[in-house]
This record gives C-alpha cells, sequence and structure tokens, in this order.
C-alpha cells in the first residue's frame, strides 16, 4: 500500500481493526488514469467530451432541419423501405439524446474524481434528549387540548369523523347496478334466423357443404323497423354482437359424439357460442378434420362433436351450443336461446 | 454486275473467317423457320379433347397418386380407420389445382402440416390430373380471372369492394391466418399458411375447397362476390404504405415486443457492459502539484 493511498483512507477508516483476529487488509491501492496524471491526456478527455455534446447540437438542428425539409405522406419508401422523414427525424432525434450520453459517460469516467470512499452508517435513533423532549411536548398538548376531561368534545369529533365514511361506502353504489340476470341471456330467441356476420343474409341448410365454417349473428342485429332503422343502434349493437356471435359447422352427421350435440343439431349443421369460456376471446379457429376448434389465447381447444367438451387448455367450462332447427323455408332458426350463460365463468355462474 | 460481283468478292474474303460456320448455321436455321411458320398449317396442335385429358391425368393418377388416394381415388384408410389418403370423389377440379399447382400435393412426407413447394407437374399435367379427378365426381372448377379480379369495376365499386372483403377477412379468416394474413399456429405442429403474395386463383381455390385442415368456404356460405372482396382486400394490403417502418412480420405485439426487448433491450445492456468492462488505468502516479 503506497504512502499515498494509505493516508487518504486513515482518515475515513477508523482504527479499530488492529484488535481483529485476521487483520482487515483495508482497501486496495487507488491507481489512477492517464487523464489524472497525464495533463495532455486530460485535455484531450475534455475536447472528446466537448466534441460530443457540439455533435449533439448538430443532430438537433439537423432534426428541425428535416422536420421541415422532408415531406411526410405518399414518399413513405424512399431509404430503404422507410420514409425519408421518419429516418431522418428518428436517426436525429436518437443522435442529439445518445451524444449528450456518450459526453457525461465520457466526462464521469475520465475527468471527475474516481476515488473510492468509505462513507460509514450512523445510528438511525434520535438522542436521548430529542426524545424526552418530543414526548414532554406531547403530552402538554394532550393537557392542553384537555381531550380526556371533555368526553362530549371527543365523542361527537369521533362520531363526525366515523360518519364521514359512510358518503364514500354509499357511492360504490355508482359501479353498479348489478347485472341480475343479464348474463344468463342472449338475444337469441326461439325462432329466430341465424344470419352471415357482415352481410346478414339467413343461411339455408342447403347452402353449405360439409367443411364450411360460418361465422354467424341472431337475425335481429340486422333487422330494421318500419322506418328503415336498425333496430338495434351503437352500444347495444357490441353487447349484442360480443354475447351472441355462433360459429355455424356442417360435418357428417356420423362424425358427431354426443346424443345432445345430435339432437341441437340440423343434418351434421351445429352451432356453438363464438366466446371462449376461459376469458371471453372470439374463437373460429376450426380443424375441419378433426372438429376441434381452438381458442388463439391460451390453446384451449373444444370438441365441436362431443357437446364442446374441453378438450385442452385452461377453460373450465364446455362450449355452449345453440340449438338449432330449419324453418318453413328451409332457413336455419334457433330452437332456443342458449341453455348456459355463454362467455367466462363468473362467480354466481354456478349457484352450489 | 461489276458492283455484285465486287460485293460478292468482299464477302468471299470472310469465307474461311472463324465466324463464318455459325453465320451460315443462324442464317439457315432462321430460313427453316421462317419458312416452317410460312407454309404450316394454322391450327397444327389441336385442343386436346376432353376425354384424351382425362385419359392422360388416369396415367399421371396412376403414377404419382394412386397410392395414397386409391387406384380410383376412392381413399385409402389405415387399420384404425384413420386416412392415408381422402377420397378425392366431389373434391373437384379446383382442389387439384390448388393441391398439386401450388407443389403441395403429391406430399413430401406425411405430417402436421403440408408446406408449399416447388411443383412437381407441369402445368399441362395438372390440367390433366385435374380433368381427371374432375370426371370422378361433380365438384368445384377451376375459377377464371373473372371470378376473381376487380379489374372491370369503377374506382368506388372497388373501394366498397375493398371494404367489405375486410370486414369478411377479419370475420372469417383472421382467427387462423392473422390480420394482415401471415399466417398462424394451430394445433399439434400445423399451421395456417401465409396468404400474402400468393396468387389470387389459388386463395379462391383454398376458400372453394378447404385444402387439408381449412374449414370450406364454398359458394353458399361465402358467395362468389364475397370471395372475390376477400381477394381484393388481401392485394390492396399488397399495395398498403408500410407508414411504420419495418413491418417484422406483422405478426403483432408478439415480434414487435421480442424485438424491443432482444434488440433494443439488449443492444443497450451490451453496450452499458461494454463501457463498464473498458477502464484505461495509468501505472504513474499522480505528482502532487
Amino acid at each position: 500500500m503506497s504512502d499515498q493511498n494509505s493516508h487518504d483512507h486513515d482518515d475515513l477508516v477508523p482504527s479499530t481493526f488492529e484488535d481483529e483476529p485476521i487483520a482487515n487488509p483495508g482497501l486496495p491501492a487507488h491507481t489512477w488514469r492517464p487523464t489524472d496524471v497525464d495533463p495532455k491526456a486530460e485535455k484531450r478527455a475534455e475536447r472528446q467530451v466537448a466534441a460530443m455534446f457540439g455533435l449533439s447540437m448538430v443532430c438537433a438542428v439537423l432534426f428541425l432541419v428535416s422536420y421541415f425539409v422532408f415531406s411526410v405522406g405518399d414518399e413513405w419508401d424512399t431509404v430503404g423501405g422507410l420514409g425519408a422523414s421518419n429516418v431522418a427525424l428518428g436517426v436525429f432525434l436518437g443522435g442529439a439524446l445518445l451524444f449528450i450520453g456518450i459526453g457525461v459517460i465520457q466526462w464521469a469516467r475520465k475527468l471527475m474524481g474516481d476515488h473510492e470512499i468509505v462513507e460509514y452508517r450512523h445510528p438511525a435513533k434520535s438522542s436521548e434528549e430529542d426524545r424526552e423532549a418530543t414526548l414532554a411536548a406531547l403530552s402538554a398538548g394532550l393537557e392542553e387540548s384537555g381531550i380526556g376531561r371533555r368526553p362530549l368534545v371527543r365523542n361527537s369529533l369521533l362520531g363526525a369523523v366515523g360518519i364521514l365514511g359512510l358518503p364514500a361506502i354509499v357511492m360504490l353504489r355508482d359501479l353498479g347496478p348489478l347485472p341480475g340476470d343479464k348474463l344468463e341471456h342472449t338475444l337469441w330467441r326461439k325462432g329466430m334466423r341465424i344470419v352471415r356476420d357482415v352481410v346478414g343474409t339467413p343461411i339455408k341448410v342447403s347452402d353449405l357443404e360439409i367443411g364450411d365454417l360460418v361465422n354467424a349473428e341472431p337475425e335481429i342485429l340486422f333487422a330494421t323497423d318500419s322506418e328503415g332503422e336498425p333496430v338495434l343502434e351503437g352500444v347495444e349493437v357490441q353487447i349484442a354482437k360480443s354475447k351472441c356471435a355462433v360459429i355455424v359447422h356442417r360435418m357428417e352427421p356420423d362424425d358427431i359424439v354426443s346424443e345432445q350435440t345430435l339432437n341441437w343439431s340440423v343434418d351434421g349443421i351445429v352451432a356453438y357460442s363464438k366466446i371462449c369460456t376461459h376469458v371471453g376471446c372470439p374463437i373460429s379457429l376450426n380443424e375441419r378434420t378433426t372438429h376441434h376448434l381452438l381458442c388463439p389465447c391460451h390453446q384451449s381447444t373444444f370438441d365441436l362433436t362431443d357437446s364442446g367438451k374441453v378438450i385442452f387448455g385452461p377453460a373450465g367450462h364446455a362450449l355452449p351450443q345453440l340449438p338449432i332447427a330449419v324453418d318453413d323455408e328451409g332457413y336455419l332458426i334457433a330452437q332456443s336461446d342458449f341453455t348456459e350463460p355463454v362467455g367466462p365463468s363468473y362467480w354466481e355462474r354456478d349457484p352450489q | 454486275m461489276r458492283l455484285l460481283n465486287r460485293s460478292a468478292g468482299r464477302l468471299s474474303r470472310h469465307r474461311r473467317g472463324p465466324l463464318a460456320g455459325l453465320v451460315v448455321l443462324l442464317l439457315g436455321l432462321l430460313m427453316t423457320g421462317t419458312l416452317y411458320a410460312v407454309f404450316a398449317p394454322a391450327q397444327a396442335q389441336q385442343a386436346e379433347s376432353d376425354a384424351d385429358q382425362v385419359a392422360k391425368g388416369r396415367e399421371l393418377f396412376l403414377v404419382g397418386c394412386a397410392f395414397c388416394h386409391g387406384q380410383n381415388g376412392e381413399g385409402v384408410k389405415t387399420q384404425n380407420g384413420n386416412q392415408i389418403g381422402p377420397s378425392l370423389v366431389g373434391v373437384g377440379a379446383a382442389a387439384v389445382d390448388f393441391q398439386v399447382g401450388t407443389g403441395r400435393m403429391p406430399m413430401a412426407q406425411p405430417g402436421a402440416q403440408v408446406p408449399r413447394k416447388q411443383p412437381v407437374y407441369s402445368d399441362e399435367e395438372v390440367a390433366q390430373l385435374a380433368a381427371y379427378v374432375a370426371s370422378l365426381g361433380p365438384g368445384p372448377s377451376i375459377p377464371t380471372a373473372d371470378d376473381y379480379s376487380i379489374e372491370g369495376l369503377s374506382d368506388a365499386e372497388r373501394e366498397e369492394a375493398i371494404t367489405r372483403g375486410g370486414q369478411i377477412f377479419l370475420t372469417n379468416c383472421t382467427a387462423c391466418h392473422n390480420f394482415e394474413g401471415s399466417g398462424g399456429a394451430m394445433p399439434r405442429g400445423g399451421y395456417a399458411p401465409k396468404i400474402r403474395g400468393v396468387e389470387p386463383k389459388y386463395i379462391y381455390e383454398a376458400m372453394l375447397t378447404g385444402p387439408q385442415a381449412m374449414d370450406n368456404f364454398s359458394n353458399g356460405n361465402l358467395s362468389p362476390e364475397e370471395k372475390r372482396d376477400v381477394i381484393a382486400y388481401l392485394g390492396s394490403l399488397e399495395e398498403a404504405p408500410g407508414y411504420g417502418g419495418f413491418g417484422l412480420g406483422g405478426l403483432g405485439p408478439v415480434s414487435e415486443g421480442l424485438f424491443a426487448w432482444l434488440v433494443g433491450l439488449g443492444s443497450l445492456v451490451g453496450f452499458a457492459v461494454w463501457i463498464a468492462a473498458h477502464t484505461t488505468r495509468s501505472q504513474k502516479k499522480k505528482v502532487e502539484a
């Protein structure tokens, strides 16, 4: 250990360690950087830091220039498939920030002092005098306010503060109203036609071939009243769509496994809710070869031949099947609403 | 006459030149070709009759397809009831044109996915195979350009077609093929292929016939106009400018997040480590002033 350094550290490290069984070796000797010992190197580092800051300024100015020079819009693939404006703005703003950062790092590493410093913790506890003085002030205050001697004041204050909690609790009511039985029902009704999503045309049994998959909705979503106005509008449509969406799939009738699926199908055509029973993603990734319906979010897989049974993944309930039939004109209709709530589970779904 | 003699003499000087043989050969070929084109009957190659096509297709089928699909395209089942190759009765010419034309059939090996590859058969052979399979039972025929092109429409109609096609695409196709048609994963090692950049005819045929595990979108399911609109929408995606810079495969938040975390943050961490690892120290001692 050099004299120079042992001198530096002796000020900071208490001299108790001589008593320890193994002598504390102390901190290793400090080694100097070229910029500490060579004035030329120091000057050079100084210029480097300044140059970085200067480059940052240049970048900032170029950013402003390119903001006004390059047009945004049709010329979106000038530089390697990217817009000239995008590239210039990104590069120059990035450069302006980066060069400040590099300059600061260079400054800190080459020029700022880098001595190792030891700093010992001091006790967190206040001094005895301070503690006693504080306690005395507190009891003097209690004595003077007379809170112990005046129970009427004390109790009415407690009452006032207590009642103040009630408005906060009552306002929680605004989170409601409770959904009631809304979650258990959708707009599907006995006899309502199943129509194609987007275009709203009804589906004939003869339209569908084996292997067809139709994303469908109830007819009421596309229905208009006597004045030609839609029956459902705005947010009602969105809610109805998110609850009523079904997929209609035609398979070989012999492929159907469960009795219920067979009873609720028409010539091998089955309809299931499109909303995954796990967390409610819309699902229509069907494999026509296996009739397995996969949810893209968490890979829950449902068997469309067997009442929508979950055969893989985190879903807790089978996919609800919509009982379907055919009306007099040959179009697919619902036999009834879904017989169970569609979508993800909730506390009150299966009352014990 | 003198002029003629002189020029003949000039030409004759080159008769033993190194390129003379080549020039004579080319002239000869050119003359033969021209004479053939002039005198040959205009309709030398009559279009093959349908029966011929079917017969030729059957020969190709027996060699290349019958092992899995059966000698009459009836399909071959394994002992436990699975299919080695499904029955081709009623799949139609469109299915053959898609499967063989994109090289998916004949399969290189059985597996979870039948990837697109270099076609094995020439266009003519594909047409013969398609004619043979179409003769097995009624099925969808190969669509023509009129079915999937929006060339004949006015600008307003095109815009309408693309908008409706987009809605139909997002409702029916996005689940498997991704919102940009970049494809996605399916159960047990399969995947829905990327459909951007695929020829409109093959997209139309895929919707019509439902290749492999894909569902059908028969004409009763999506009308021919709706199919055309979907293809128009996919075409419009090709032309859509990429204002956002790199598409990163258009796979959504996964690839973008992966890029930001691995490449973006990774390079920053690497830079920080590099800075901390490089410090020059001097052997000299500081001279106190």
